[in-house]
């Protein structure tokens, strides 16, 4: 082997402290920065708060304040953290009041939605592989779809459902699936397209059906773009899940406790129904990513 | 489906509409049944060659006139004349049968654009003739020739809805968010203690859906425009953060090498080897925002707006139940969604023609 | 260190280098000693992992010694390097896709800071040179592999340095292609008078064109003999089925099967 080929193959030195440092720096600044705006932002109402009580005040006063108000135009770090204990550990989750069931709300919606749409886009991505007349005209209005803000449609489904008598967890349900359908089909496309020519020219030489190929070559050929389309599809649904309950002033999920909190001007709520939606996401995109790698594992390929 | 059994399916189901209830009599509109016979007519015969366009064509749209000549009568329609949805069940076929002769058409150019377009057309037409056959409630699905009319009368309504979401918070955020994106990237190119922090964090901020940040930025910024456009801001910065610094890392060891070779400074380099390399990448994020824009400003608008703008038309629309205008709007973005990413896809075909990706 | 043919133009003295890597250290090169003077062609031929290519970078500044001595017309690596002292020309082009041929070829002037009339006229000149004049305006993607590799010849040569450093152009190119390239590169070798050093894993490639050889030891990389090449100057291809080049390829063959370059 060359010996640049040899250095590349060699695994890389990258201590703990050439990754975690930097991240940890940025982070501490941010936080830093985020207090600082705090009081830079809620400071004009506590002043008016502490004038008409007719107190003196100092700096000191003032910080301290601005970081505990009820209701601040930006919530310090330790409130939001604070609020967010409270309500995923400090209350029953069966209570209206804990985000834990509000996030449970919103996730069934998401998975139902997803599994919907993932299996419409695989149909369809088969459908278009195997048929000219599919790829030809239903190809590229899928693939121009995606420039159209779809989520604008959220809720409108709602309301015409709702006016057919679903309501709650179906509505959001099918408006996941709108959302989620377009990678997954667009991702598989290609996936089932990916197959080396060689490859096809071999099935060919077999006399294999399109079934055959299908199953044999063209489906796992197809895993890589499935599972990262499937990551898109899943964030994009929890999206989709939550503008959902935006319209019809939906009393649970997480897209309520932001609307809510948003007419009520509770910003910590908001804030941390925020962070929740975030968790979630994140949680879910890498439970397509264990499922990635148990597959990879079946599959014998290195993970 | 092989030809012939396309021919078949698509001539004996319009015939049999002659013998199942069409809402009304056949005799008494001739126009209508020379249509139907020229149509069963010409789904049944062979379509060669160059005169196989011309004959299927003139079958599909003599074929698509009898429902609606047939629904203009007095019904009853709907699931009492059965006969019209066998013929517009057979004249799928023949639509189906014309799009696999345009399927075959060479797959670039102005040929590329015809199936899709036929299949368009046949979809619409498909809506417009369902939604009057079944007389389905304008509320739940209106007709599109209904939409295009809102569309037409309330026309200086949508434009300064229009202009409000898109012209000022889409452009305005989209300008600042994809800047500042490239901006920092540059920087953090040239400082890698930075780049190595931001990159994990702002996979963090990605994770956060776009609709979380709209209440807390519309009480920052109040109701109107700006907070829209702050909200683009964020939803378009990490994108263009992303692809840019990826961009930048793309170059590859032997271009950089022989910059190094010629002892050029750090700025020669950027500037003639690292950004051109990364323009590939800056228009991914790019046509990546210019939908995530569009969207995030209409979703912002569903928080909070003055009574102006695309998102707001829809979420004040829909809670008066007024559905056709809801589609309208949502015809309006999704118009000008597809614009604003087809200028910049041409805008990318211009500046890196040279990429393989335009030479398959 | 004048300007007469003859002197010195590279000096190594005891070069070594180690990469540290997470397994284990790779030796790279171990106790070179090598004296290059100006207007010789001289060719590195070794086994893959010999470090051939290793000791060129080391030459051109782009990696640094563990230890030893490298001296480029006088001075460090690094110094002539910043002076622009030599061309390089990698194993793949290495043209930018987005400037057409022409600007690839000023890349280096630009840098350096030369007008742009004097540009012109230098790319024209050395494209003309390597055949591909009419070529100005196409693109890369455009050209074939062979073409390719002539503009990345023409564009080491625009500005001019003394040395020329190749790491196995010609590599990647059909040999119908690369005999014909062998051709032009020594006929612009005779015409210009540069010394070039040039790696190489073909044996007939190394003794068609050079007038040295270095050959090589698999890793560690070591310097087994250095063959002096006595075939005529002004030679031609048809040279190669001559008794005295079998001759030459015959000792360069040896030395290489007793530094264990052909052992499993």
């Amino acid at each position: 082997m060359t010996t640049e080929a040899v250095l590349l193959a060699a695994p890389p030195i990258t201590g703990i402290g050439h990754r975690i440092v930097p991240v940890a720096a940025i982070l501490a600044l941010l936080i830093a920065v985020w207090y600082a705006a705090a009081v830079w932002l809620n400071a004009p109402q506590v002043v008016e708060r502490f004038e008409s009580d007719g107190k003196s005040w100092n700096a000191r006063q003032l910080i301290e304040a601005s970081w505990s108000m009820e209701r601040p135009v930006l919530p310090a770090p330790h409130q939001i953290a604070h609020n967010f204990v409270e309500t995923v550990f400090e209350t029953p989750i069966d209570s209206k009041r804990s985000l834990v069931y509000h996030a449970g709300v919103t996730v069934s919606a998401t998975l139902l939605g997803f599994v919907f749409g993932t299996v419409l886009g695989v149909l369809l991505a088969v459908g278009i592989v195997h048929s000219p007349v599919l790829d030809r005209s239903l190809l590229p209005w899928i693939i121009a779809s995606q420039t159209v803000p779809i989520l604008a449609i959220a809720p409108m489904v709602v309301v015409v459902l709702g006016s057919l008598g679903f309501v709650g967890l179906f509505p959001k349900a099918v408006i996941s699936m709108y959302l989620c359908f377009f990678p997954v089909t667009i991702g598989m496309v290609k996936g089932l397209r990916s197959p080396d020519p060689l490859q096809l020219d071999l099935m060919r030489s077999y006399s294999a059906s399109h079934a055959q190929v299908l199953h044999k070559l063209r489906w796992p050929a197809a895993t890589d773009f499935l599972f990262a389309s499937l990551k898109v599809a899943i964030a994009t649904s929890l999206v989709g899940a939550i503008v959902g309950e935006l319209p019809t002033g939906a009393q649970a999920g997480l897209g309520a406790r932001l609307l809510s909190g948003s007419y009520y001007g509770q910003t910590i709520q908001i804030w941390s129904a925020l962070i929740m939606a975030s968790i979630v996401g994140v949680a879910l995109v890498a439970l397509v990513g264990v499922a990635e790698r148990l597959v990879a594992r079946h599959m014998g390929r290195p993970t | 489906m092989t030809q012939l059994g396309t021919r078949l399916a698509a001539a004996a189901l319009m015939a049999a509409s002659f013998v199942a209830p069409v809402g009304g009599s056949w005799l008494a509109r001739p126009a209508t049944l020379v249509c139907a016979l020229a149509a069963i007519l010409g789904a049944g015969s062979r379509w060669d060659a160059r005169a196989g366009v011309a004959v299927g064509l003139i079958t599909v749209v003599v074929g698509a006139a009898v429902p609606l000549m047939l629904l203009d009568g007095p019904g009853p329609f709907g699931a009492a004349a059965p006969g019209i949805w066998l013929f517009l069940a057979g004249w799928t076929f023949a639509v189906w049968r014309m799009l696999s002769m345009f399927s075959r058409l060479p797959g670039r150019g102005a040929g590329a654009l015809v199936a899709p377009a036929l299949f368009g057309v046949a979809l619409l037409y498909l809506w417009q003739v369902l939604v009057v056959g079944f007389a389905v409630p304008q509320v739940l699905l209106p007709a599109p020739c209904q939409v295009g009319h809102v569309l037409a009368t309330q026309f200086d309504v949508f434009w300064l809805d229009f202009r409000q979401t898109f012209l000022k918070a889409v452009l305005a955020g989209y300008a600042i968010g994809c800047g500042a994106g490239f901006l920092v990237a540059v920087i953090a190119d040239r400082v890698p203690f930075l780049g190595r922090g931001l990159l994990p964090l702002s996979g963090l901020v990605s994770a956060v859906p776009i609709v979380g940040i709209a209440p807390i930025l519309v009480m920052w910024f109040g109701f109107d425009w700006h907070s829209k456009a702050a909200v683009v801001v964020v939803v378009t910065f990490f994108p263009m953060l992303v692809n840019t610094l990826t961009g930048l890392a793309a170059a590859d060891a032997m271009q950089r090498d022989l910059m190094h070779s010629y002892a050029a400074s750090y700025a020669q380099t950027l500037m003639k080897l690292r950004l051109p390399a990364a323009l590939p990448f800056v228009f991914n994020a790019m046509k990546i925002n210019s939908t995530l824009a569009l969207i995030a400003a209409i979703v912002a608008e569903f928080f909070g707006s003055p009574i102006l703008g695309l998102g707001f038309r829809i979420s004040a629309e829909v809670a008066r139940l007024n559905v056709d205008v809801v589609w309208a709007v949502i015809a309006i973005a999704a118009l000008a969604g597809s614009m604003f990413y087809g200028v910049i896809a041409l805008v990318e075909r211009a500046a890196t023609f040279w990429h393989p990706s335009y030479r398959a | 260190m004048g300007d007469a043919p003859g002197a010195v133009a590279i000096e190594i003295r005891g070069l070594s280098l180690t990469f540290e890597t997470a397994d284990a250290p790779v030796v790279a090169l171990d106790d070179i000693d090598l004296t290059i003077r100006r207007g010789e062609f001289v060719s590195l031929i070794g086994p893959s992992g010999c470090g051939k290519t290793t000791l060129l970078r080391v030459i051109a500044d782009l990696e640094a010694p563990s230890a030893g001595h490298v001296a480029v017309n006088g001075v460090s690596a690094l110094a002539a390097r910043l002076n622009r002292a030599y061309g390089y020309v990698f194993q793949a082009p290495a043209l930018y896709a987005w400037r057409s041929v022409q600007r690839n070829v000023m890349l280096p002037l630009e840098i350096i800071g030369m007008p742009a009339s004097e540009r012109k006229a230098r790319a024209a000149r050395y494209l003309s040179m390597v055949g591909l004049a009419g070529f100005e305006r196409k693109f890369p993607w455009q050209l074939s592999g062979g073409m390719q590799q002539r503009v990345s010849i023409a564009r080491a040569l625009a500005f001019e340095p003394e040395l020329l450093l190749m790491d196995e152009p010609f590599g990647a190119l059909d040999e119908i292609t690369r005999d014909h390239l062998n051709d032009q590169l020594l006929r612009l070798w005779e015409q210009t008078g540069k010394t070039v050093v040039f790696v190489t894993h073909s044996i007939s490639e190394a003794v068609f064109l050079s007038n040295r050889i270095v050959v090589m030891s698999p890793r560690p990389g070591r310097i087994l003999e250095i063959i002096g090449n006595d075939l005529p100057a002004g030679r031609r291809l048809d040279v190669r089925e001559t008794t005295r080049f079998l001759d030459v390829a015959h000792r360069v063959r040896q030395a290489l099967r007793a530094g264990h370059s052909y052992d499993d």
